[in-house]
């Protein structure tokens, strides 16, 4: 039974759907695969070595963890917050759209500032809610809630699509090694080149579609006058 | 020595084996580091992990392939024990980096910079390579951390990648393990039986279904999966080599596409956790899937786009 091989492929997808522990699955596909495959325990052993050894670009990450916690040391994250707090005035579908935009920028260049742990819950998300409260509205919960779910999909979007545009990220170099035993050798600048107008589109259509779904959820909550900046010496609904 | 003497090894080759030995050296300072920190709950397996980790990564391509692979079966065991684990961490303080941002401000984006630059200097300068390059950056970048802030040490170096080494801990080096799945794959012959399983329902030969099947099948299967980069392997082995690429369309496009078809698929799974899910508890959500709703038409306006994208360049 020749489709008995399969069942590697089975393993990793039942492993990964039953959220078993990631290596195991890996692991235990692999051995699967080989025993089924006539490899043996000194074929699975061989092809295994050879194959870690040859794809250790995959492992480039490591060399770069050597100055990214340095630079985060240095105030990284800070000059990244006091870029985009250059903002000022910006509804907050602009201010998530703006920093999708500086997002994919620096992930191109494999820069990160901490995703929604470490820059879309203190910085994004309170400068969102300093925006609605600068044109004199009161946060509504709903309101926030959604625009939670956008500034995470913004991080989300650019982070994904802007990270394969760093010619050295992990992505390019996996699909470089699986296409290479295949037959096929590709330049891990011309893959970074390819994605250069999906990267864009995802920006452009993930920021334009929340800007207007925000102009409509303001339109929807505060009436037509969201947008017009009140005098900062009115407070309402304290 | 003889490989770096070698006038048949590529010189970028070579320069990459020197920046392995310094990958394969952090590993095994971080499993030696973990060792001697008695606040680290699993000081052993933590140990033997990142240690065999970085003699692999340093010198496996003179140690035997056999060898190889069993140090690599070793090394895994603690981690799906899950007896890899951080020790205590000596993270910077707030006072710290908020005095080292008034001193140097928005020009730590320089050195935060300079590593793709170089990259991307690399990539154009084929004696040197995109991958070396970026590694020739790292150092670069450190260089000019140092010149801003002489109080950024080798020691301060090496502690802050061990630390975020640590804190990544085993799961980092599953692109690795799934890159070598795929080559499993291949030696055992799956490509060959899916291809001859899906060559009886998709119409072979035909490039606009094949593309079609292969970008689809790539944002479903990374649903299911909940990871892009585990369905890259077994897609491309068992649907885009069989039905689209030996089709002669361009291996580049259809491979590096199929991979962000992928994350198509990876906004819109509960699946993927870490991206859908964590932040949901971390902004305090009321809605589960509230991060997904967001991302469901940015999803599939870029799966139509890089479906069209890729008939169109191939």
């Amino acid at each position: 039974m020749e489709y008995l091989v399969l069942l590697g492929i089975a393993v990793v997808i039942v492993g990964f759907a039953l959220r078993l522990d990631s290596i195991l699955i890996v692991f235990l596909a692999a051995i699967v695969t080989a025993l089924l495959g006539n490899l043996g325990i000194d074929g699975f052993l061989t092809t295994l070595g050879e194959s870690f050894v040859s794809n250790r670009s995959v492992a480039l990450f490591i060399i770069i963890l050597l100055v990214t916690g340095t630079l985060e040391r240095n105030g990284l994250k800070q000059a990244a917050a006091e870029l985009i707090g250059k903002a000022k005035g910006a509804t907050p579908g602009i201010i998530i759209a703006l920093y999708g935009v500086m997002r994919l920028v620096f992930a191109a260049f494999n820069v990160s500032f901490g995703g929604v742990a470490g820059f879309v819950r203190p910085i994004i998300m309170p400068m969102a809610v300093g925006a609605i409260e600068a044109t004199g509205h009161k946060p509504d919960e709903d309101y926030v809630e959604q625009l939670k779910g956008m500034a995470s999909g913004m991080e989300n979007v650019a982070w994904f699509f802007g990270q394969v545009l760093f010619v050295g990220t992990s992505g390019a170099i996996l699909v470089k090694t699986t296409l290479a035993p295949l037959g096929y050798d590709v330049d891990l600048l011309q893959l970074a080149i390819i994605e250069i107008p999906v990267a864009l589109i995802a920006v452009g259509v993930t920021a334009a579609y929340y800007i207007i779904k925000d102009a409509r959820l303001r339109r929807k909550f505060y009436g037509g006058e969201s947008g017009v900046r009140k005098p900062d010496s009115v407070k309402e609904g304290e | 020595m003889a490989f770096f003497m070698d006038p048949e090894v590529l010189s970028s080759d070579k320069i990459m084996e020197v920046f392995y030995i310094v990958m394969g050296l952090m590993s095994i300072y971080a499993g030696v580091h973990n060792l001697r920190d008695r606040s680290n709950p699993s000081r052993y397996g933590t140990f033997v992990f990142w240690t065999l980790l970085g003699v692999v990564i340093a010198f496996g391509r003179w140690i035997p392939p056999m060898i190889d692979g069993l140090l690599i079966v070793i090394m895994v065991i603690p981690a799906i024990a899950q007896r890899v684990k951080p020790g205590k961490a000596a993270e910077p303080t707030d006072a710290e980096v908020e005095g080292n941002f008034r001193r140097i401000g928005q020009k730590v984006f320089i050195p935060a910079l300079a590593i793709g630059v170089f990259a991307i200097a690399g990539a154009l300068i084929p004696a040197i390579g995109a991958l070396a390059g970026c590694c020739i950056g790292v150092f670069v970048s450190a260089i000019i951390l140092w010149a801003f802030n002489r109080a950024n040490t080798l020691a301060v170096f090496l502690g802050d990648s061990e630390r975020l080494l640590s804190a990544m801990g085993p799961l980092c080096m599953l692109p690795m393990l799934l890159a070598s799945l795929g080559a499993i794959f291949d030696a055992a012959g799956v490509g060959d039986v899916i291809a001859r399983i899906v060559g009886g329902v998709i119409p072979a030969g035909n490039r606009t279904v094949g593309i079609i099947v292969f970008a689809l099948g790539m944002m479903l299967f990374t649903m299911i999966m909940g990871n892009a980069f585990a369905a890259i392997t077994v897609m491309t082995v068992g649907i885009g080599a069989p039905f689209v690429l030996s089709l002669g369309t361009d291996p580049a496009v259809v491979g590096i596409l199929a991979l962000t078809c992928g994350y198509c698929g990876t906004l819109l799974t509960p699946m993927a956790a870490n991206f859908n899910i964590v932040p949901v508890a971390m902004l305090q959500m009321k809605d589960r899937m509230g991060v997904i709703k967001n991302q469901v038409l940015p999803a599939f306006v870029m799966i139509v786009v890089q479906i069209i994208y890729m008939l169109i360049a191939c």
